[in-house]
């Protein structure tokens, strides 16, 4: 499921697999779990493991911003 | 978080600083810090040629003396030529005692150039050494207060390629270029033991704040006279102090990356003028609304520099934080 890979890199990278993964509607960027850098490194995976481009003009908060926000994004690129 | 009060008003005018009172105090507080705090002899400074650098070395001629004051002149083959140049008239007007050491040769030996080469032609395949080259951020919007970043190179013939950097590139690049900054320092600390000096830290409170500056390279020093100040404060004590006109005139740059750019372009998402404005404001409770009658931003602007200072001021967190260890029980 798109949801619970993303909460699972998400967890692996930026929370040493913490047993305590943030809600999925939380701010990544607010909660201060990644940087902008970070955001990026969102985008690469994305990118690779879901076989998409992402646009600058979609580099966002809307679509970027938290897990539920992410896996959104994701299931509209793939239509 | 700091409460927003309606009733402030700001002004440009809370940011004007009594030169001569603020002189004095720091002269006292560098000679003080030097004597009895630190038991060094002199100062060391790095000059770049630009205000922050220029504003420490003379305030340490103040306090302690032109021939206690040894500034280090630290260009490479991508410096901007204006930064030895500019340096070296910083030195000559203070007279103090300057020592040139040029990093190239140790940034060759660390491999630096050749795996910056390597590293911008994953992107770039075409890239070679005698093209230029810099990271422009992405500008801010109320879709996003994270930055991104592109690669825009530039061929000898002025053919410019712009690409977004992935974040392991990022991450490479800033890897090897953070070498510049820790090199020069590693140097500053040479000559301060050397001579029994201090190192004199250049960072002003703009910079220490929002984190630009590189832990363990600009960002170290004994002491750091400017880090109460913004840099339109920084600006007032240059024409006090008396620094060459093209010192004081000149508008902050970046000179970390070959090709031209101002630090608003690469750092700060405002000139810095606006930026120490929006700062102020922030942290002191002002409402954006007043920050952008007094600077002529947009009120929408402000509202999302407000929020990108304090997105900053937490991610960038660890930079300003020692060494972290357990408490003593």
């Amino acid at each position: 499921m798109i949801k619970d890979e993303i909460r699972q890199f998400i967890t692996e990278k930026f929370l040493f697999n913490s047993d305590d993964p943030p809600d999925d509607d939380v701010s990544l960027l607010e909660m201060n779990i990644v940087d902008s850098v970070g955001i990026l490194e969102i985008v690469s995976f994305l990118e690779s493991h879901f076989q998409i481009k992402v646009e600058d003009e979609e580099l966002t908060a809307a679509n970027l911003d938290s897990i539920n926000k992410i896996t959104s994004f994701i299931e509209k690129k793939r239509g | 978080m700091i409460e927003i009060n309606l009733a402030k008003e700001f002004s440009y005018e809370l940011l004007s600083l009594d030169c001569q009172q603020e002189t004095a105090c720091l002269t006292a507080f560098i000679s003080e810090t030097l004597t009895s705090r630190l038991r060094k002899q002199g100062a060391v400074v790095g000059l770049s040629g630009g205000i922050d650098s220029s504003v420490t070395a003379a305030l340490c001629v103040r306090a302690l003396g032109p021939d206690k004051v040894i500034g280090l002149l630290m260009p490479e083959r991508t410096s901007h030529p204006d930064t030895l140049r500019l340096s070296q008239l910083v030195g000559e007007s203070l007279k103090i005692k300057t020592i040139l050491r040029e990093i190239t040769p140790i940034l060759s030996g660390l491999n630096f150039y050749q795996e910056m080469t390597s590293c911008l032609r994953e992107l770039v395949p075409e890239y070679s050494e005698d093209w230029k080259w810099k990271i422009s951020a992405s500008e801010l919007t109320e879709e996003r207060i994270f930055t991104f970043f592109w690669l825009v190179v530039q061929s000898p013939g002025g053919e410019i390629i712009k690409k977004r950097l992935p974040a392991e590139t990022l991450r490479r690049i800033i890897a090897l270029s953070n070498f510049r900054q820790r090199v020069r320092k590693m140097l500053e600390y040479h000559y301060a033991d050397r001579f029994n000096y201090a190192v004199a830290g250049t960072s002003n409170l703009l910079e220490i704040d929002q984190g630009f500056f590189v832990k363990l390279g600009d960002g170290a020093g004994d002491f750091k006279p400017l880090a109460h100040l913004y840099k339109t404060q920084v600006y007032q004590l240059a024409e006090y102090l008396e620094l060459p006109e093209t010192i004081t005139s000149r508008q902050p740059t970046a000179d970390i990356h070959p090709l031209a750019q101002g630090q608003d372009e690469f750092f700060f998402l405002l000139p810095y003028k606006e930026m120490d404005a929006c700062l102020y404001g922030e942290k002191n409770g002002f409402s954006p609304e007043s920050v952008a009658r007094a600077t002529g931003l947009a009120e929408d602007k402000v509202r999302l520099a407000y929020k990108q200072i304090a997105h900053r001021r937490n991610s960038n967190a660890y930079l300003r934080l020692n060494p972290l260890v357990i408490e003593e029980k």
